[in-house]
């Protein structure tokens, strides 16, 4: 047996193979092949200790075929922590076949604190060349040519100017309640500023300063998620140093799902656990979690939004980080919007980071079943917890012909609070 | 042997894609859900489209004498689904549509491959009602159900999939295709086919199409759990329940191991130091289950029950089943391997049959937590061990036997459902004797000359060749 797959040696023998993971597995769903399934998956990495299978690339791409939603996770009897045996195959592969061209590129720009941020920004201004403007009902591109993305994709705008040129370091208040670290992650700082927007809004009503550390970056999930387990050490390693310049803090927030679980548990997973990373992964809250459970948000006269609201789990938020509740909270406190639960909210979109790149057609037959779900609802707008979730729904959404927004769920909530600013200045106006 | 041009043959019929030839899918079809058997890996995995296409296959098979394994979910507990040796392995699950509910006759028509579940789902949109209720209903096929004759929960008032399976269509070992039974209640042309077909492990042919029975679905229900400080006590109320002419649709027991295991495990609040809980649930027209329900609850307090809790909301109610929802999660996680027999008693047998599992458990120093179907006599003795300690394998062999032993002592049977496949076989005799097992090999070998279908499985090795 490898020394990787030592690790994970227990948790391997803790299946019982039941095959309860039927039930939920995405990919299952969509193959009907025993090999795609939890069980199948540890069936393999057991027969590849034993010596019965080698690592074949057939084997390979069977661990490829995994999103990581923890679907079966939570639905194991036995509790197996099936992500992260397929996990450690993938790090024994990495190591023994090396990373696959493509990706060697991928992940030794995203760790260079200079050159992807360099690419990501030439790419806002040359994105019209590539890409021309999508036509269907959601904003964004689709590739003018094939450049290892398929041309039906809608790829959303780069942002002009990133989140973190947009804000100072620090976003002062008066007399703060609470001070917080921002973590913005990558869509937030290049896709989705207007995420981190409302975050920062929403935090500076409620009376917290804001810092965004200038020198953070990605939290490594792509890259480890892939088994490239030293650029993702590398890259948690800077984020941490540089959080503790911030130490002062009394909390670190994030608003995407898979940088926010990276921080609270994968960290200490990849780096090893130390007091200080304790202290570091303890402090980490998803926004709607912080704003729900540590401060109690302000709903006082809040401004009224007038929209039928459905919700999407991200898997990384709901069996990650633990966080459902919370969302579906801050979304029942505002007036006028009509809630409608969907279908199963918490099956995967089948975005699952790059998985999509290579698995198009497999992650969009998974997200159909997403498309259905909220189509159901009948809702305009769709809140959720994830800009890559929003990315990849974004798609399946302009192929069915579909133009419900997708918003993050403290988007509302800031325009809610722009509201009750207008109604209090209309009446001390009236007053006056 | 299987040779290329065999593989081309299956292929022809199903589509290439449906052939499955690699090393890494041939180890996916290699086991099931059964513990303590060894996999075998098969030749080849099929997966036929249509009734037709099995038909195909199995003439292929025939021709080559190539042994056919049918498969569903594979989520069996007797090794039922894992292969022997020369073997194609038949999966079913691409058929799976659900053709007809039938309102005025109370009958659905599936095909095998459709999942447990999404049967109780369909009918029950329409106001109807397929008790059977496996553990393992969110995976399972029905074809693979009626295979196994599969139990459940509500047996004690509902009986299991046997007494739901009013018709088949089964593709015979030699490749033809039959229908027997039908929507009628009153059929008496000829041999009870499907009930024969019903529990018989796939050793006499492939289920492919099943008209089910189905019930007007019970208006209401309630859901008690009474806690005992005596095994007796608990038993006496199992009894009496049922004398006094209650039939809950579910009546459930919890052993002290078990107890302690799930509140562990899950901090439900149960009591740690009680000797027996019992989970009961009473359905039907609401001023029944009013009277049922207070009954219960009388019968349960005069028989020494410490505390009896009747939940009033769904909440309430899902928190009595959380404790005997989390019971197999909760043993399965105190050790890597989980043996969960199901050796079955007549109810009044029920404290002995406990009690003869617990000094089991300590004669050979195993952890043995022991819940189950009480109502209906089917006890779930869960073996904790380590399939990798070799030494307490063998124990838990010997206290497997033993078990045995004293279920047949108590006037009970090997397993109540979760069938003998390979798992059982060895000790078919003992409980039907040589001649009761040669009856049923005469049966099998005058369906299946060539002996092709399941091989081993269910009737053992012996052959009538």
């Amino acid at each position: 047996m490898s020394k990787i797959l030592k690790e994970v040696e227990e948790e391997v023998a803790k299946c019982m193979k039941c095959g309860l993971c039927r039930a939920v597995c995405p990919i299952f769903s969509e193959l009907d092949n025993e090999a795609t399934v939890a069980r199948g998956k540890v069936n393999l990495i057991e027969n590849v200790n034993s010596g019965e299978l080698g690592l074949t690339d057939k084997y390979e791409k069977l661990m490829e075929l995994c999103l990581m939603c923890k679907a079966c996770v939570a639905n194991c009897p036995c509790g197996v922590e099936v992500d992260k045996i397929v996990l450690k195959a993938r790090e024994e592969l990495a190591q023994d076949k090396g990373l696959s061209m493509i990706k060697k590129g991928i992940f030794s720009v995203l760790q260079n604190k200079f050159v992807f941020p360099l690419g990501m920004k030439l790419g806002s201004i040359f994105q019209g060349l590539a890409f021309s403007k999508n036509d269907g009902p959601q904003p964004g591109n689709n590739p003018r040519v094939s450049v290892g993305l398929d041309r039906r994709r809608v790829i959303p705008d780069l942002a002009e100017k990133t989140f973190k040129e947009e804000f100072p370091e620090v976003v002062k208040v008066d007399n703060p309640k609470a001070r917080v670290a921002y973590y913005t992650g990558c869509t937030v700082n290049y896709i989705y500023p207007e995420f981190g927007e409302s975050v920062v809004n929403v935090l500076v009503e409620n009376g917290i300063e804001v810092v965004i550390p200038q020198g953070q970056q990605c939290c490594g999930t792509p890259v480890r998620i892939y088994g490239d387990t030293k650029t993702a050490k590398k890259l948690a390693q800077t984020n941490v140093e540089e959080f503790a310049k911030h130490n002062d803090v009394d909390a670190i927030i994030t608003s995407c799902s898979s940088c926010g679980l990276a921080l609270k548990e994968e960290f200490e997973e990849v780096l090893g656990t130390s007091p200080e990373l304790k202290e570091f992964s303890d402090k980490v809250y998803d926004i709607a979690e912080y704003l729900v459970d540590v401060i109690d948000f302000d709903r006082e006269g809040l401004g009224a939004v007038r929209r039928k609201v459905t919700y999407h789990d991200p898997c990384h938020l709901v069996r990650g980080m633990g966080v459902s509740e919370q969302p579906r909270e801050i979304l029942e406190a505002i007036p006028g919007v009509y809630f409608e639960e969907m279908d199963r909210p918490d099956r995967c979109c089948g975005s699952a980071g790059s998985f999509n790149l290579k698995y198009y057609d497999l992650s969009m037959d998974i997200n159909k079943h997403k498309i259905e779900d909220i189509k159901q609802t009948g809702a305009d707008t769709l809140a959720t917890g994830c800009g890559a979730c929003k990315m990849h729904i974004s798609d399946g959404l302009n192929q069915a012909g579909m133009d419900q927004e997708i918003v993050h769920t403290v988007q509302l909530l800031d325009e809610a609070y722009q509201k009750r600013k207008v109604n209090r200045e209309k009446k001390s106006k009236r007053a006056g | 042997m299987i040779n290329n041009s065999t593989i081309n043959r299956f292929k022809k019929v199903v589509g290439d894609e449906y052939v499955l030839t690699s090393k890494e899918e041939l180890l996916s079809y290699s086991y099931d859900s059964t513990a303590g058997v060894d996999s075998v890996v098969p030749k080849l995995v099929v997966k036929p489209g249509s009734t037709e296409e099995v038909a195909e296959v199995i003439k292929i098979a025939n021709e080559e004498e190539i042994n056919v394994i049918p498969r569903g979910a594979g989520s069996n507990l007797c090794g039922g689904t894992i292969p022997v040796e020369n073997s194609v392995v038949v999966v079913l699950t691409r058929l799976n549509k659900i053709l007809e509910i039938d309102e005025e006759n109370l009958t659905a028509t599936v095909e095998a491959g459709v999942i447990t579940v999404d049967v109780h789902d369909a009918v029950e949109e329409k106001g109807l009602f397929y008790p059977p209720d496996p553990g393992s209903m969110s995976v399972s096929t029905i074809g693979g159900n009626i295979a196994e004759c599969a139990g459940g929960l509500r047996g004690l008032k509902y009986g299991v999939t046997k007494d739901y399976v009013m018709g088949l269509e089964i593709v015979l070992p030699t490749g033809e295709i039959i229908e027997v039974g039908g929507k009628t209640v009153k059929n008496v042309t000829g041999y009870d086919l499907p009930k024969l077909y019903t529990g018989s492990e796939g050793t006499l042919g492939i289920i492919t199409k099943a008209i089910l029975k189905l019930i007007p679905k019970p208006e209401t229900h309630k859901s008690m759990m009474a806690i005992f400080d005596e095994l007796d006590g608990a038993a006496e109320t199992i009894s009496s329940i049922i004398s006094n002419k209650v039939v809950p649709v579910t009546l459930e027991i919890m052993d002290r191991v078990t107890i302690k295991t799930v509140e562990d495990f899950a901090n439900i609040g149960l009591p740690t130091d009680a000797e027996a809980v019992l989970l009961i649930e009473v359905d039907g027209i609401e001023e029944v289950v009013e009277r049922d329900a207070k009954k219960v609850i009388k019968i349960c307090e005069e028989h020494g029950a410490r505390q009896v809790k009747l939940a009033k909301t769904d909440e309430e109610r899902d928190d009595v089943w959380a404790a005997r929802r989390s019971a197999l999660s909760a043993l399965a996680r105190m050790k890597p391997t989980t043996i969960l027999e199901d050796a079955t008693v007549p109810r009044s047998n029920i404290p002995d049959m406990i009690r003869g599992v617990n000094e089991i458990a300590k004669k050979y120093g195993l952890q043995i937590g022991t819940f189950g179907h009480a109502g209906d006599g089917n006890l779930h003795p869960t073996i904790l061990t380590d399939e990798r300690d070799k030494e307490e394998m063998e124990k838990v062999h010997k206290a497997v036997e033993e078990i045995f032993d004293i279920a047949l002592d108590l006037d009970g049977t090997l397993s109540g459902e979760h069938g003998i496949g390979i798992a059982k076989a060895g000790f078919m005799a003992q409980e039907l004797g040589e001649d009761g097992l040669q009856a049923l090999r005469n049966i099998k070998y005058s369906l299946d000359p060539k002996g092709l279908l399941n091989p081993h499985k269910l009737i053992g090795d012996g052959s009538n060749e």
